[in-house]
């Protein structure tokens, strides 16, 4: 309640406990995102792997984090401009006298497909894994590529 | 828990770690996912590290608190601008609070392909030792 009148918010009625929770919640956040600078909580596909795509102005460079994925093990093909990454991340069985403490691990099957905005050059595509992190470098075909235009004077 | 093979993997947001000292670093920390077992000799965390190098690992083993720092570069290169970010790379953090001694000399660690596996072997606990008392 306290909290509640330092930060000028208005006591309305109490309308149910978790309401005066978000609120101060969601204070909180906006307090951290003013002092970290970074956004709270990231959209995503939803799907596995999550991936990061960033371009120069000669390709596409799309990372994953695949952890534990050995490089014969992913799956990687393009169709268009469409990057498809699928394969299955197994946990190797420790033998039988493990008593686990904690499981958080994963293991299981994925497969994403990712758009690129401009096309893309098949032949070229690179990928590469190296301590868990997959590395695609996809060429922008000749026509998606800036190109400088001379500007004459007449 | 039954395991079918035909899973699929969800993806899960890296949980930003939340300690209650500063942090003296600049950027995010996460918490690594773990599996802890142990059998009869020994104690073995598997965590996953991704982009996290062997030889920047810290790991820590005093007061029966065992941590582990991993530290992940930004691979992306300096020219290359965002077109979508779904997760974001720092550094990784975690504590451990463990309940046996641990014989550190023979503690092992190794990273592969992002996944650190530490083996942690027990120690015998001191066994009561019947002294003989010779009659002088």
């Amino acid at each position: 309640m306290i909290l509640r009148r330092v930060q000028g918010l208005p006591t309305w009625d109490w309308r149910s406990p978790v309401e005066e929770l978000e609120e101060m919640r969601r204070q909180m956040e906006r307090l951290s995102q003013d002092v970290t600078g970074t956004i709270y909580a990231e959209p995503t596909a939803g799907v596995f792997p999550l991936v990061n795509v960033t371009e120069d102005k000669d390709n596409y460079y799309i990372r994953a984090e695949l952890p534990g994925i050995k490089s014969d093990e992913i799956d990687i093909s393009v169709t268009g401009n469409d990057l498809s990454i699928s394969g299955e991340r197994k946990i190797h069985a420790e033998n039988e006298n493990a008593n686990y403490h904690r499981r958080e691990r994963d293991e299981g099957q994925f497969n994403r497909i990712i758009c690129l905005p401009a096309e893309i050059d098949p032949a070229n595509v690179e990928a590469q894994t190296s301590d868990g992190i997959l590395t695609v470098v996809l060429p922008k075909s000749e026509s998606a590529k800036p190109r400088q235009i001379a500007v004459k004077t007449s | 828990m039954a395991d079918s093979k035909n899973k699929d993997l969800k993806p899960k947001g890296k949980m930003e770690v939340s300690t209650p000292a500063e942090q003296t670093y600049q950027g995010p920390s996460f918490t690594p996912a773990v599996d802890i077992f142990e059998t009869e000799q020994e104690i073995i965390i598997l965590a996953d590290m991704p982009g996290a190098k062997a030889k920047d690992l810290k790991i820590d083993l005093r007061d029966d608190t065992l941590s582990l720092i991993g530290k992940a570069e930004s691979p992306e290169g300096t020219i290359e601008a965002d077109v979508f970010r779904e997760y974001q790379t720092g550094r990784y953090v975690r504590q451990f609070t463990l309940s046996y001694n641990i014989d550190q000399p023979k503690i092992d660690a190794e990273m592969k392909d992002g996944v650190l596996r530490l083996t942690l072997p027990k120690v015998e606990a001191a066994k009561p030792r019947k002294i003989a008392v010779k009659a002088g």
